[in-house]
């Protein structure tokens, strides 16, 4: 394929587009309301109003605002409509010429969209996830040929080194960095793996992205491939997630046969392939070299680091590892430069992070703004405050390896180091509210209960720390403790944080740290009195 | 071979390069506590009892898998890692039920002289006393799954030594639990050659030879040191 071909495809597609687009949401969140059906009552209606010239229906990836699906949007108009049903599709089509549609208005001018900032997720609800044509006519895969064809490996990395672009997956290593250890560590043969096993409660960006724009992540996976030098890539997704998984594989045919991925990508001698790998459900498995372990076809349980994946990953070769979202970030960066998405966040954490907002908010879903924004503008702005007028208490960051930030410290921005400063972590990017009526006791005991299911059972101080973590708390939310207790758990906590082997135990006290840092008084208050 | 220095408590020790921290504080008659580490097998690194701590480091590192680094300078016996070591020790004992009285390696168990050396004189934590089980249909050995510590060295000692691999850990969390072959009545085993080396790794009486009571279990390690050698030596020649 030449880039000329590629242009062609995007023009074609373009010039075929009917003047009005009705973009229905087709991702997990609307199609569990139902959207399908939407989609297929609105084919029906525009045939029976015989529009097809004027107007078609698009499956799209995610419309954001998931708490108010089924979605629909109008595009180029850009009404948009929530809660749709079957029944309300003649007439939302009616409406474009005019008449009436009883579905329920969304706004699209609400600060729920107003103040998000679309970087990762320009395609997102405006393409569709199954058609590389829709891909490409926004773009797509003008990256991977500037790098295949005007760019060295050394100047890709240099560009996403000058990016300034961190991983996405939790820690926020410097993207750079890891691609040129790769790049520089000896070894035939080496590979890049994708991390799509997104397992933090209440996160769902990693499913969004790659439900909404699958050939944006195989993009970014193939220039890495092309700069750090290896053949083969992973996708290592969650059996959880089967309309992704399906959307990847739809994509990965389209891709290959184009000759975008394999053989001869874009004619050049660079061959990239890339397979999935479908996780079975185990948390741990998200961590690197369990991960690894488990696509190696061993039990997934995490190794002491170093050797750090880098220097001896799959089956001992070098390997990358990023996250979905890290990915989804390189098209951009290529095509835009870095220095223009350097100009998004903070001095330390360049560009944007995406959110899956939910809990007691009034508009949960979706959302991506620029690193730095405040957590009160996420929270309030955004999420439009509490969902039923109880005063909001506190936000949840980073999952079980996170914390909960109390309501006075919203004004902080979210970036890796306040949010680390804070006893929280940004983490993968789960957004969840708390409000007045949350006891935070409960909330810790929560995530405990989680660690304590998900600990792979290696190491001693996660395995059965976090047994004894979640039966003291246990026990004071039972009003059966003591001070001593207490003392106990902060010690166990210091022991779990400091002593275990891999990330999931060490970050596994968090949510009991930093809910004992801001809430104290609600763990005292649950302590059994002294005899007297 | 090249030569690295370092120092350990202060002392200046001499390793081989590619040693570990736990061989060369070994070789310099410094004992760290460890109980997964079994010499001649792969490093597992679960038990965290060999933590120690490195200057310049925030993190603790496992003694039996950091290789040793020129000038490293290494704590084995802070007043953190001495307390750290008391609980995971306390936490194992809490875990599963190790009554040393009525069992068969009572005085003969790595994890009882553990608890003596890390000083514990009682459990902090709750006993959660487990029930999970026994299997005694092998004709020469047996498990009592509530005395294993998974440290792994039977799983490994039979896939590295003896190559049955007929262990593997099924399971997770504190669900967690060593099974022979896809988790059948180690009797009916198929790759057990019932050679006995899992019986001479365990570190507790969690694998006991059949017919043994109280205090019984005498382990004869040097047979595996012999045939770890042999092999590394290439003693044999086949
Ligand atoms: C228990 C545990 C679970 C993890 N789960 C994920 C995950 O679901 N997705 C992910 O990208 N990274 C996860 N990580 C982090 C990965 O180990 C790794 O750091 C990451 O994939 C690197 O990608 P990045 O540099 O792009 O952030 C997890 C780490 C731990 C300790
Ligand atoms: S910290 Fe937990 S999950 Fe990680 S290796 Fe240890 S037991 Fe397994
Ligand atoms: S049976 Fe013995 S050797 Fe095997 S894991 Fe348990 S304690 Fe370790
Ligand atoms: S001996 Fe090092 S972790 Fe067990």
């Amino acid at each position: 394929m030449e880039l000329a071909e590629l242009l062609a495809i995007g023009e074609r597609e373009r010039s075929s587009r009917r003047p009005v687009q009705i973009n229905c949401c087709i991702a997990a969140g609307c199609l569990s309301a139902g959207s399908e059906a939407v989609q297929r009552s609105l084919n029906d209606s525009v045939k029976a109003a015989g529009l097809q010239e004027r107007a078609q229906v698009c499956g799209v990836g995610c419309l954001r605002l998931c708490s108010r699906g089924p979605l629909v949007r109008i595009e180029p108009e850009g009404d948009l409509y929530e809660r749709v049903t079957p029944e309300q599709a003649p007439g939302i089509v009616a409406a474009l010429t005019g008449g009436h549609a009883d579905a329920q208005r969304g706004d699209p001018d609400s600060p729920f969209f107003r103040r998000q900032v679309s970087v990762v997720l320009e395609n997102c609800g405006r393409i569709e996830p199954e058609r590389i044509e829709s891909y490409i006519a926004a773009g797509g895969y003008q990256a991977l040929f500037r790098a295949l064809h005007e760019m060295t490996p050394t100047q890709v990395i240099d560009a996403v080194s000058r990016s300034g672009l961190r991983g996405r997956g939790g820690a926020g290593y410097p993207t750079g960095v890891k691609w040129s250890m790769v790049a520089k560590a000896p070894g035939p043969r080496k590979f890049v793996v994708c991390n799509a096993d997104e397992g933090d409660p209440g996160a769902f960006m990693n499913r969004s992205e790659l439900e909404s724009d699958p050939h944006r992540v195989l993009e970014g996976m193939a220039i890495a491939g092309y700069a750090v030098g290896a053949e083969q890539g992973y996708v290592y997704i969650r059996g959880e997630y089967p309309q992704a998984i399906h959307r990847l594989q739809v994509a990965l045919r389209q891709a290959n046969r184009l000759g975008l991925l394999g053989g001869h990508v874009f004619d050049s001698p660079f061959a990239f392939r890339i397979d999935l790998r479908i996780g079975a459900g185990a948390f741990v498995c998200g961590e690197e070299t369990a991960l690894m372990a488990s696509i190696e076809g061993r039990r997934g349980t995490p190794r002491p680091r170093p050797p750090y994946p880098a220097e001896a990953g799959l089956w001992g070769c070098p390997t990358l590892i990023n996250n979905v979202e890290t990915f989804a970030n390189i098209p951009g960066i290529i095509r835009r430069g870095p220095e223009w998405f350097a100009a998004f966040g903070t001095e330390k954490s360049k560009g944007t992070k995406v959110f899956s907002l939910t809990g007691k908010v009034r508009h949960a879903g979706l959302v991506e703004v620029p690193m730095g924004t405040t957590l009160r503008t996420i929270v309030e702005e955004i999420g439009g405050g509490s969902a039923d007028g109880t005063p909001i208490k506190a936000v949840q960051t980073g999952g079980p390896s996170g914390g909960c930030i109390p309501a006075w410290l919203f004004d902080t921005p979210v970036d890796y180091e306040s949010l680390t400063q804070l006893g929280s972590i940004m983490g993968s990017g789960g957004l969840i509210v708390m409000d007045e009526q949350t006891s935070m006791v409960d909330v810790a005991r929560f995530y405990m209960e989680f660690c304590m299911d998900e600990s792979c059972g290696k190491c001693v101080p996660c395995r059965a720390g976090t047994v004894q973590l979640h039966r003291l708390l246990t026990k004071i939310i039972q009003r059966r403790a003591q001070a001593d207790d207490l003392r106990r758990l902060e010690e166990l906590c210091d022991l779990v944080r400091h002593a275990s082997l891999c990330g999931l135990g060490q970050t596994a006290p968090n949510p009991v740290l930093s809910t004992l840092r801001y809430f104290r008084h609600e763990y005292e208050a649950l302590l059994a009195r002294p005899e007297v | 071979m090249p030569v690295k220095t370092l120092t350990i408590n202060g002392q200046l020790v001499s390793a081989r390069e590619g040693e570990t921290i736990l061989e060369a504080a070994r070789d310099a008659g410094i004992r760290i506590p460890t109980l997964c580490y079994l010499p001649g097998l792969s490093a597992h690194g679960g038990c965290r009892l060999c933590l120690v701590e490195i200057s310049g480091s925030s993190r603790l590192q496992p003694a039996c898998v950091t290789k040793v680094v020129e000038g490293m300078e290494v704590q084995t016996h802070t007043e953190r890692l001495n307390a750290y070591r008391r609980m995971i020790v306390e936490l194992l004992f809490a875990e599963g039920n190790h009554v040393c009285g009525v069992c068969v390696a009572n005085g003969n168990c790595e994890l009882q002289d553990l608890a003596a050396e890390v000083g514990m004189d009682h459990d902090r934590f709750e006993y959660l006393h487990p029930n999970r089980g026994l299997d005694a249909s092998h004709d020469r050995f047996g498990i009592d799954h509530n005395r294993c510590v998974l440290c792994t060295r039977c799983v490994r000692v039979c896939d590295e030594v003896e190559g049955a691999h007929t262990w593997d850990v099924a399971g997770r969390g504190a669900n967690s639990r060593v099974i022979t072959d896809l988790n059948q009545p180690w009797g009916e085993s198929a790759t057990c050659t019932s050679c006995g080396k899992c019986f001479l790794a365990c570190p507790t009486g969690a694998i006991f030879r059949q017919g043994s009571t109280v205090a019984e279990t005498v382990r004869d390690r040097s047979k595996l040191e012999f045939l770890v050698r042999a092999r590394e030596e290439r003693q044999w020649h086949v």
